[in-house]
């Protein structure tokens, strides 16, 4: 005989065949006529997102619809997974600005660095998650089309709650 | 009342006890002739396409039921309601790569789907499905493809041969999951087969006969007397053995997700899966429908005798022909409604319930109801008379009583600790209890002491 076997005297209402049987259909039967389900019917519905919910790049836009990058090269330096490539160029007022921008959102892990140490707040991490591509050159988004998305941007933190308790 | 009952069965249903001075008027079926020929290809077609239409309704009743049982909404966006769900599933399955496994037995693997598919769809040529329709021409149409004397027998025998694309299929996939799906189902099937045929046995003693028809005819006779009241038992019997012949929960030991995959259908893929799946539907439905009209009086309407005496109407045969319907969909309801609650068995509890209780509750009830009718025949009470429906009725409420009461004291069938010897578990429950109390004890002292802090 196994040591340690633990033998439990259960209620018969829970090892009857016919009564536990017979609530049990009555438990899925309550469910079944459940006017409440729990699917999201999703094309139709959506779940909102969180404020911080971290997705597809953004790149912000002054009021004469340039970016607002500036070309320092700091998301490029902090960015762990190496996806942004950024050349910079420099007009004939000094004024930096990017040449190429580009994000391989295949390779982002999505962090949100580039947005915390953008100086700018030119480039954002987007409250937006349908993505699809006929190809995977497709997920490399240049400038024009980061500047072209609409969607909110991410609020990395909630100003009332900075340590996000 | 047994008068204007219109005998249409064989004339096997001469030999049967009925009430002296009640003559059963027969009309002998059409065997020939082209107006049959006609009839039975319109009967033919009619049930088969019935039929396949029903499977595929009865996939997407099954997993929008289930979907609802779990809170969910399932299939809803082919057609209205998801009603074409099963459609699209067809062309998806008929436009997929079929795989052979390496090492399969190609001919036997591709022979089983067929096998499990086709005794479902054979059974369906005995079952009357509704009243016979005279002709203006008093030509008596029968409503089931053909009419067999031999009705029951050739059920059981059909449905026997279910087993072997079950088995088959297991064996020829040469996958050790699949082979032991098979295994499993040929001793399940087979076990239960013998309960299901024993059964029978009463329904087929107060018919006197065992073809279909007169099964029918016996219980469309008597108002309200189906089988159900008069056989309690057998009809629970049967029913729990059908959910074990059509491998559904809480019998669903031959797929068995969590253990085998998926059973003896692993290696199956595209159409191929489909035929099981198929299969599996329409083997409910030919359950359903044997439920329906062997105890549940066929296409019997109850509380009335208008659907059974003449003249009989094509308006008659459509009716009872809904009726049918509607009683083998509330089956078929009840066996999506256990699958979505009630979980699997194991091996040896199947087994056990199928040799232990299901077989011997059979046989002893075939001994109760032919004492029974031999006393009520003694006592001068024949089949059909009220006297000999109630006596029955009174008997079974004490069976059902007994057999509940019996069920119901919480004894499981071949539980785990059944191999330990009876002092070992006295000894186990009380260390147990024991180690419970002092548990308890602590937990208060704790919760006291944390109390005070």
């Amino acid at each position: 005989m196994a040591i340690g076997v633990k033998v439990l005297e259960r209620p018969i209402e829970q090892t009857s065949y016919v009564r536990a049987t017979l609530q049990g259909m009555g438990i899925t039967l309550r469910h079944l006529f459940n006017p409440e389900k729990v699917t999201v019917q999703y094309p139709e519905e959506k779940w909102s997102l969180s404020p911080r919910w971290r997705g597809t790049h953004r790149m912000l836009t002054t009021e004469d619809g340039k970016a607002k990058c500036v070309a320092c090269g700091l998301c490029p330096s902090i960015c762990p997974a190496n996806c942004i490539k950024l050349v910079p160029g420099e007009d004939e007022n000094g004024n930096r600005y990017p040449l190429v921008f580009e994000i391989d959102e295949f390779r982002c892990i999505f962090c949100g660095y580039c947005q915390e140490v953008c100086p700018e707040e030119a480039i954002h991490v987007g409250r937006h998650y349908e993505n699809s591509e006929y190809s995977r050159e497709g997920f490399v988004y240049d400038l024009e089309r980061l500047m072209a998305q609409t969607h909110p941007v991410c609020e990395m933190w909630d100003p009332a709650d900075p340590k996000g308790e | 009342m047994m008068a204007n009952v219109l005998g249409i069965a064989s004339a096997l249903q001469q030999g049967l006890a009925t009430a002296p001075g009640a003559p059963i008027q027969h009309l002998a079926p059409l065997q020939s002739g082209w107006v049959w020929f006609l009839a039975t290809i319109v009967k033919l077609l009619l049930i088969f396409t019935m039929y396949m239409i029903g499977v595929m309704f009865w996939i997407w009743v099954e997993r929008r039921v289930c979907a609802f049982i779990q809170d969910r909404r399932g299939p809803n966006r082919v057609g209205p309601h998801g009603l074409l769900q099963s459609v699209a599933d067809g062309v998806k399955n008929i436009m997929k790569e079929e795989t052979y496994p390496a090492e399969a037995n190609e001919a036997l693997f591709v022979l089983a789907p067929a096998l499990s598919f086709i005794p479902a769809l054979i059974t369906w040529a005995v079952i009357p499905f509704g009243a016979p329709w005279v002709t203006s021409g008093g030509q008596v149409i029968d409503m089931a493809l053909a009419p067999l004397p031999i009705g029951y027998l050739f059920i059981i025998s059909i449905a026997s041969l279910g087993v072997y694309g079950i088995v088959l299929a297991g064996w020829a996939s040469n996958n050790k999951y699949s082979l032991l799906g098979g295994l499993r189902s040929s001793a399940q099937m087979v076990s239960y087969e013998i309960a299901m045929g024993m059964a029978i046995i009463p329904v087929l003693l107060l018919a006197g006969n065992v073809s279909l028809d007169a099964i029918v005819q016996q219980q469309a006779a008597g108002g309200f007397a189906w089988n159900v009241v008069t056989c309690t038992i057998a009809c629970f019997i049967f029913w729990v053995a059908a959910f074990a012949e059509t491998n559904r929960v809480p019998f669903d030991l031959p797929e068995a997700e969590s253990e085998l995959v998926a059973g003896y259908h692993s290696e199956y893929s595209a159409m191929k899966f489909s035929m099981f799946f198929i299969a599996e539907y329409a083997n409910v439905t030919t359950a359903s429908a044997l439920l329906a009209t062997l105890f549940f009086g066929g296409w019997d309407i109850p509380f009335t005798l208008w659907d059974n005496v003449a003249p009989h109407t094509f308006l008659k045969t459509l009716l009872t022909f809904g009726f049918l319907w509607a009683k083998i969909s509330f089956f078929i309801f009840v066996f999506i409604w256990v699958r979505w609650t009630v979980p699997r068995f194991r091996y040896d509890q199947l087994m056990a319930l199928g040799w232990k209780v299901m077989l011997p509750l059979a046989l002893a009830y075939i001994v109760v109801i032919a004492a029974a009718c031999l006393g009520l025949q003694m006592a001068g009470f024949h089949t059909g008379q009220w006297q000999f429906t109630v006596g029955l009725v009174i008997l079974n409420v004490i069976c059902v009583a007994i057999v509940f009461w019996l069920m119901d004291r919480g004894r499981i069938i071949s539980p785990a600790y059944s191999r330990l010897d009876r002092r070992d578990i006295d000894k186990l429950r009380r260390a147990a209890l024991d180690r419970s109390k002092f548990q308890a004890a602590e937990s208060a002292a704790s919760a006291g002491v944390g109390g005070a802090d």
